[in-house]
């Protein structure tokens, strides 16, 4: 493989607000393979919704102050006007978002909205060809009487029914990069697996590349190729899939795989969290930003580590922190299972 | 639909009544202060007379039969003012052409200069364009029209001869004519809705812009003028239209009392204007009503309007 997909580099994107200036990504760089699923992860307000929204142009306003590269098949998108854009969002990248119940018109019906975006992006296709089109999208995202349902509108239609049609819409134009921002958060569990199975054949079918934002990671263990853990703006951590679940180097990702709820965990404790809540990005902590909420901080912590290669043989494999690995390896160990140890526990 | 008619229709049918009703205990029993009879025998009248006049009128009846009469004969058109003693129906009907133009004139202007400056202060919201905007709605929302028409007629009739000074054109006989001499008052009976209007639009479209839909369009690589018209304005433009259909019913019903009476219009407006002075409580009374049929007529034509605009809501 040549050069990737879609290649973002050292993105950062800041907001002045009322307060001041809000950093909301700070150097976030990764890459996109047709045919990949790499996931973002991380809590909310930790930038990764701003990252996949800056890769199509969405956060642009006089507010915004966004620098890096971000090239899409060697075309540059940061710096691309607001037309090239245009021809790129839903064309080239789709994005489907977190709530499929406000995010389709609730005034048009479905087919129109799906024919609104082929014609958009083709317009020398026909209204009846495109509407042709929309009931072969959905009749391939599983909508029954797909000719029928083109003309309900969103409201007639249920939370996993809308967000098929959202996925619908998005591959309306066989885009090379698909953005699923939480595309499973407002859905019940069972329908998370359909649309993820949805999104697994699409990428098999299709080849796109697909860029999944959660802070799930049961889902991100069901689908993702690589995972990039994301903190208060920052990468603090990414890798494989395997690497990341079976050999995690960043105290944040312990936290988070050890807040899972497992099958097999002693049901007589409670479920463990990291302490603390995220932090401000008005004012985030110097140094490492999950020094104050980290039991395992020491004095380097007060310089930001750099997101680098720790781990011997895994030259992809990259974290944003000052332990060896060998200490790592001795302290993410917490009843058996990987987690962040308690506060108390280090200390005594 | 039928449904939806037959129930609209006996809600309005109640609600006219219930109007009707509290109108008519406020004017006719509550209001004058003293007997009609004697008011209309005049000051020098002996007390036989009064009754005789009373008996005439029907004061002497009940409320409840003096109601039904009062009502039957302003809805078969045989009111007649004590006052001055001409029929009540022909009197608006006289003055009801003069006040649907005045109303159809400003209505269109308000209504489409305000979705105008509106949308324009959202798009440009927090800039130059918004902050003069909101300046202008300001004036316009606290210029009283009896000033406003007054600097017009000064300096536009009276001084330049730009424009005529008042009176009103009948459409059938010059629509040039008309609309010429129904510039100034459209103008002014519309500046204080399109300041009121255009400030409410530019919260609603900007409460829109932030709506997960308008990024779902933005997402879909649409561009701003389409997105702005197809996704930001179509359910913006849901309260203008409710708003709008209210002021509309209420001129029709003689509310640009001020406008009319600032630019001799004799439209309903100057009638009511000139029966609050005699105390002329049939010929209010028979307004009242014009007003209440205007408002709840125009009040059912929204809902129905809002039900083709918005899917999600049904009529039934």
């Amino acid at each position: 493989m040549s050069e990737p997909l879609l290649h973002v580099e050292d993105l950062r994107v800041s907001f002045a607000t009322e307060d001041g200036l809000v950093q909301a990504v700070d150097g976030v760089s990764f890459e996109v393979d047709r045919g990949e699923v790499v996931a973002i992860v991380g809590e909310s307000g930790s930038g990764k919704s701003v990252s996949a929204m800056t890769v199509m142009g969405l956060t642009r306003g006089p507010n915004a102050r966004i620098d890096g590269v971000v090239t899409l098949d060697g075309q540059e998108l940061l710096k691309a006007s607001e037309s090239q854009l245009q021809r790129i969002r839903g064309g080239s990248i789709a994005m489907v978002f977190q709530d499929p119940m406000s995010s389709l018109n609730p005034v048009y019906r479905i087919g129109d909205q799906i024919i609104e975006q082929i014609r958009t992006h083709q317009p020398h296709v026909s209204r009846a060809q495109a509407a042709e089109r929309s009931v072969e999208l959905l009749e391939r995202v599983g909508i029954p009487r797909a000719r029928e349902r083109m003309r309900s509108y969103p409201h007639e239609f249920s939370g996993g029914m809308r967000q098929r049609v959202m996925i619908a819409m998005a591959l309306s134009c066989s885009p090379k990069v698909l953005i699923a921002d939480e595309p499973t958060t407002a859905l019940d569990v069972t329908i998370q697996a359909q649309i993820l199975d949805e999104l697994r054949e699409l990428r098999e079918q299709t080849r796109a590349g697909i860029i999944l934002v959660t802070h799930d990671l049961a889902v991100v263990a069901d689908i993702a190729d690589r995972v990039i853990v994301m903190y208060a703006g920052r990468v603090v951590e990414q890798g494989t899939l395997d690497e990341l679940f079976y050999d995690p180097q960043h105290p944040y990702t312990w936290g988070l795989l050890g807040s899972i709820t497992r099958i097999d965990r002693d049901r007589s404790k409670r479920l463990p969290a990291i302490p603390g809540v995220p932090p401000s990005l008005l004012h985030p902590p110097a140094g490492c930003h999950f020094r104050p909420r980290c039991p395992h901080a020491f004095g380097q912590c007060m310089q930001v580590p750099e997101l680098n290669a720790r781990v011997a043989d895994a030259p992809a494999h990259l974290d944003r922190c000052w332990l060896t690995v060998e200490q790592k390896r001795s302290v993410r160990q917490v009843d058996g299972q990987i987690g962040l140890a308690s506060p108390s526990a280090v200390v005594s | 639909m039928a449904r939806f008619l037959i129930r609209r229709g006996l809600t309005m049918i109640a609600l006219l009544f219930a109007i009707s009703l509290v109108t008519f205990l406020l004017f006719i029993v509550v209001l004058p202060g003293g007997n009609p009879a004697s008011m209309l025998a005049g000051r020098l009248a002996n007390p036989s007379e009064v009754q005789l006049i009373s008996h005439r009128y029907g004061f002497d009846q009940p409320v409840y039969v003096q109601y039904f009469k009062t009502m039957a004969n302003i809805f078969d058109g045989s009111a007649y003012s004590y006052q001055s003693s001409f029929n009540v129906d022909d009197q608006i009907r006289q003055g009801l052409p003069t006040t649907v133009s005045l109303a159809l004139g400003a209505g269109i202007i308000w209504l489409l200069v305000s979705i105008l400056f509106g949308t324009l202060a959202a798009i440009r919201a927090g800039r130059y364009t918004d902050r003069v905007l909101t300046v202008l709605s300001m004036v316009g929302v606290s210029m009283p029209p009896f000033f406003l028409g007054a600097v017009i007629i000064f300096y536009l009739g009276y001084k330049t001869s730009i424009l005529p000074i008042n009176g009103y054109v009948p459409f059938t006989q010059s629509p040039i004519q008309w609309a010429y001499h129904l510039i100034a008052p459209w103008f002014t009976l519309s500046v204080l809705f399109i300041g009121f209007y255009s400030r409410v639009l530019r919260s609603t479209i900007l409460d829109t812009l932030s709506e997960d839909y308008v990024r779902t369009a933005r997402a879909k690589g649409l561009s701003p003028r389409r997105v702005l018209v197809h996704h930001v304005l179509r359910t913006s433009l849901l309260p203008i239209i409710s708003l709008w259909g209210l002021d509309f019913a209420q001129v029709i019903g003689g509310g640009a009392i001020l406008t009319e009476s600032v630019y001799g219009l004799h439209g309903v407006g100057y009638l009511a204007a000139q029966s609050v002075g005699k105390l002329d409580t049939v010929t209010l009374l028979s307004i009242v009503m014009l007003t209440a049929i205007a408002v709840v007529v125009l009040q059912a034509l929204v809902d129905f309007l809002y039900a083709v605009l918005d899917p999600r809501i049904r009529l039934a």
